[in-house]
């Protein structure tokens, strides 16, 4: 095929840089948002440092600039304008930077067409440019720390007046950035998701059915379909607040009879189906993984694929739910809270879908299956801790203190990113061919398991007791004082998971080198990534595949392997029968 | 077109929508573009509803007769837009390129006719600024009347202008004779756009200078 001799020929910087292979791609958003996925963590730590231990000099703080911290003798303590960056700029750095790019940028371009059987995305070049505005706006974005007045501060929210106005923050150039950074980032999500779509649509191999896809594409395929749609809603809100900002419009300044409350409603008219955008491939990879490891089908793979589409449907009706503090209407409270309640049966639907999954299975405890696991039991609890907040007698009390704070990091730590975790070691000999260590990354799962539920679960406490989101120092107040020893406890264990992620770091990285030779495939999978070599050559299948079946055939007493690739042809005898003519009763 | 590397004539890949990649990506586009301009209109209309007394009755301020006659060279761009489509789907490259040319100039007279629009209605106060809204000239409504109609009206005219400039690309391209009756690809999906940016358009004249 001419698509691998091109490869060979092409220089350095077109297979590397400005590569519109797929896989290349796939890989420079991998780095990228590890890179911002540390740089976000290292901001938590921070955070952690100021609400652990209140306006003590902060080790190594006098690395910092005076705008940041303030100096004293005894080392640098940390201003309440620099801790308000932090917490905004962790929050927008984790959400858009790290875990979206993670799953949308890294997966998306990984698996889409590995395992539909395409040889490529449908527009390899908008691609291309899809991480080539998301890398800029990145770095856009970290800019704004070393601006005049300092990075973001009004949360990744930035509710209006406060971020419509840098006489409320003092934050000025650095609320432009960020507003600037997203929408262009918003460029890059659209150009993926045009991509996506299209590709899933039109450029499946024959055989591949809409209900043969691997549920991680069917998730990648709806999650798209929201960022579509999401995204522009978002990039309206942006600019107009960007005008309120910069030419001195006022649609969210109260002072001007401009509606504040206008930017929360089109600010979470986005922002509910990003929450589904940050968990729906996650569940998609935790679904393949789940199979992998159990050597099952996916129990009620249809139910799966329709839980999927209806969570992407209900996540336009329940935005409101962010907003019964902000003096809505209690009658919509009500409404918002119905239907956010209804969501919770498609998400039931899939968590007893994988519990079936692994019912019974001949489980096989590798990485990414622990993960996996890891996943969906973190993900119980964040479910259900989503169901207090989500009725609006419980959330009055709740809302806005760290009880929120401990359900995002369930869904979003516990949830996507140990299923992020399982994704990267599952499908890392497809980018790079070769296996990531499984002792170190069992070592990495459980203490990174340990730790996890170690900071965050005593957060449903304090915030339970009170304890308010975004606080510069809790002990301003007499209630929260007996909860310091906690907070402590927090920020140490949060110093440990840090520390902790660099094994997962160290055996990412050595095992680029010295990991083991993967082979085709190496877990005894079924989709068709795993029918060509680690990693696929430019154009990725040598013919075109033809697709005999659905992806989750573990086990299936036709064949000797308990796996049955989905292009390996049928047997002959257990082909259908041919019809007889049959003799015609009397 | 949509198997650029299909590497045995015997694979089909599933039949997807049929229709080809790009044409099924600049529909997938347009209706990302629709929930954009769904978020600017929505917020317009909340924003009438909630203070009634920023905006001015139709015709107080805007020129709605000079805009009704834009609107009219709009849509007709939109029928030489045809014409160029229907022309090369002909294999008809001298009439593809006159109606291109008709297409951008009806659409630069639109945006320049914005443009003067614009220049007026600030020399006259309507601005979209809160500290000079009507001090150059007492006028009726409030600044979000002008911040509405300018982020709303300029979105629009960004799309008119980054249409023309994408087809003169396609007129250049044409010149070069690239497109025939087998590829004419780039003019449909060309014509898509200008439809769809007509189509806002229509929207827009109605909410914001009519009713």
């Amino acid at each position: 095929m001419d698509a691998h001799g091109h490869a060979h020929e092409m220089p350095w910087i077109r297979r590397y840089v400005f590569s519109t292979d797929h896989k290349i791609i796939a890989i420079q958003f991998l780095l990228m948002s590890l890179f911002f996925l540390v740089v976000g963590g290292l901001l938590a730590a921070m955070i952690r440092w100021q609400l652990g231990f209140p306006s003590e000099p902060m080790p190594g703080g006098m690395l910092l600039p005076d705008e940041m911290m303030a100096p004293t003798p005894a080392g640098a303590i940390m201003l309440p304008e620099f801790y308000n960056s932090l917490v905004t700029m962790h929050g927008t750095i984790m959400i858009f930077f790290a875990i979206m790019p993670l799953l949308v940028g890294v997966f998306g371009n990984l698996l889409i067409p590995l395992q539909i059987g395409a040889d490529d995305m449908a527009f390899p070049r908008l691609n291309m440019a899809s991480f080539w505005m998301a890398f800029p706006a990145g770095l856009l974005m970290l800019a704004s720390f070393a601006v005049e007045g300092g990075a973001a501060g009004a949360g990744w929210t930035s509710y209006a007046p406060l971020s419509a106005s840098g006489e409320y923050t003092g934050v000025y150039l650095g609320q432009q950035l960020w507003l600037i950074s997203l929408t262009i980032l918003g460029f890059a999500s659209l150009a993926g998701a045009v991509n996506y779509i299209t590709t899933i649509i039109n450029m499946r191999a024959p055989g591949m059915t809409w209900f043969r896809m691997p549920l991680a594409t069917w998730a990648l395929f709806i999650t798209a379909i929201l960022i579509l749609l999401a995204i522009p809603i978002l990039a309206g809100a942006l600019i107009m607040l960007l005008f309120d900002q910069t030419i001195g419009t006022g649609f969210f300044l109260p002072a001007s009879d401009g509606e504040p409350l206008l930017w929360q409603h089109l600010f979470w008219f986005f922002g509910h189906p990003e929450v589904y955008i940050l968990i729906l491939p996650a569940m998609g990879i935790t679904s393949d993984v789940l199979a992998n490891g159990a050597r099952k089908p996916v129990f009620g793979y249809h139910a799966m694929v329709l839980a999927i589409v209806s969570i992407a449907f209900l996540s336009w009706i329940v935005w409101g739910h962010h907003m019964f503090q902000s003096g809505m209407n209690p009658m919509l409270g009500t409404t918002f809270m119905i239907t956010t309640m209804v969501i919770a049966v498609p998400s039931a639907i899939k968590v007893f879908n994988w519990l079936g999954t692994i019912y019974k299975g001949n489980i096989h405890l590798h990485t990414p299956m622990l993960h996996a696991l890891g996943f969906v039991s973190m993900f119980i609890i964040g479910g259900l801790s989503g169901v207090f907040m989500a009725s609006t007698p419980v959330d009055v009390y709740i809302h806005d203190t760290y009880f929120i704070v401990a359900h995002i990091h369930y869904v979003l730590f516990g949830g996507s990113l140990f299923a992020i975790f399982a994704g990267i070691t599952f499908w890392y000999p497809k980018m790079f061919g070769r296996l990531m260590n499984e002792k170190w990354g069992r070592i990495h799962f459980w203490l990174t398991l340990i730790l996890y539920n170690l900071v965050f679960w005593p957060m449903h406490s304090i915030g339970i007791q009170g304890h308010m989101r975004r606080i510069y120092d809790p002990t301003q107040y007499e209630f929260l004082q007996p909860l310091q020893p906690i907070n402590q406890f927090i920020t140490v264990c949060v110093f440990a998971l840090v520390a902790v992620q660099a094994i997962y770091a160290l055996n990412f990285i050595i095992s680029i080198w010295k990991g083991k030779k993967a082979g085709n495939n190496p877990w005894h999978a079924n989709s068709l990534e795993w029918t060509v070599p680690s990693p696929p050559p430019h154009g990725n299948f040598e013919l075109v595949p033809i697709v005999y079946r659905g992806p989750y055939e573990y086990s299936a007493p036709d064949v000797e392997e308990d796996y049955w690739l989905q292009d390996a042809p049928p047997p002959r005898e257990t082909a259908a029968p041919a019809l007889e003519p049959q003799p015609v009763a009397d | 077109m949509s198997q650029p590397a299909a590497s045995t004539a015997d694979r089909h890949p599933m039949p997807g929508m049929m229709v080809y990649n790009v044409k099924l990506g600049m529909w997938i586009f347009l209706l990302s573009e629709v929930m954009f301009f769904t978020a600017l209109i929505g917020s317009y209309i909340i924003l009438r509803f909630a203070h009634p007394d920023h905006f001015a009755e139709p015709g107080a301020v805007l020129n709605v007769p000079l805009t009704a006659f834009n609107t009219f060279v709009l849509i007709c761009s939109s029928v030489s837009m045809v014409k160029a489509y229907a022309a090369i789907t002909q294999g008809d490259q001298k009439g593809l390129r006159f109606w291109l040319l008709v297409t951008i100039l009806l659409g630069t007279f639109f945006v320049g006719v914005q443009v003067v629009e614009y220049i007026i209605l600030a020399r006259e106060g309507f601005v979209p600024m809160v500290e000079l809204y009507g001090v150059a000239h007492e006028i009726e409504g409030a600044a979000l009347y002008g911040a509405t109609f300018y982020t709303m009206t300029g979105f629009h005219g960004t799309h008119v202008t980054i249409g023309i400039l994408c087809m003169w690309f396609v007129l250049y391209r044409a010149w070069q004779g690239k497109y025939s009756a087998d590829n004419y690809g780039a003019v449909e999906i060309m014509g898509l756009y200008w439809h769809f940016v007509d189509l806002v358009w229509i929207i827009l004249f109605t909410i914001v200078y009519l009713i």
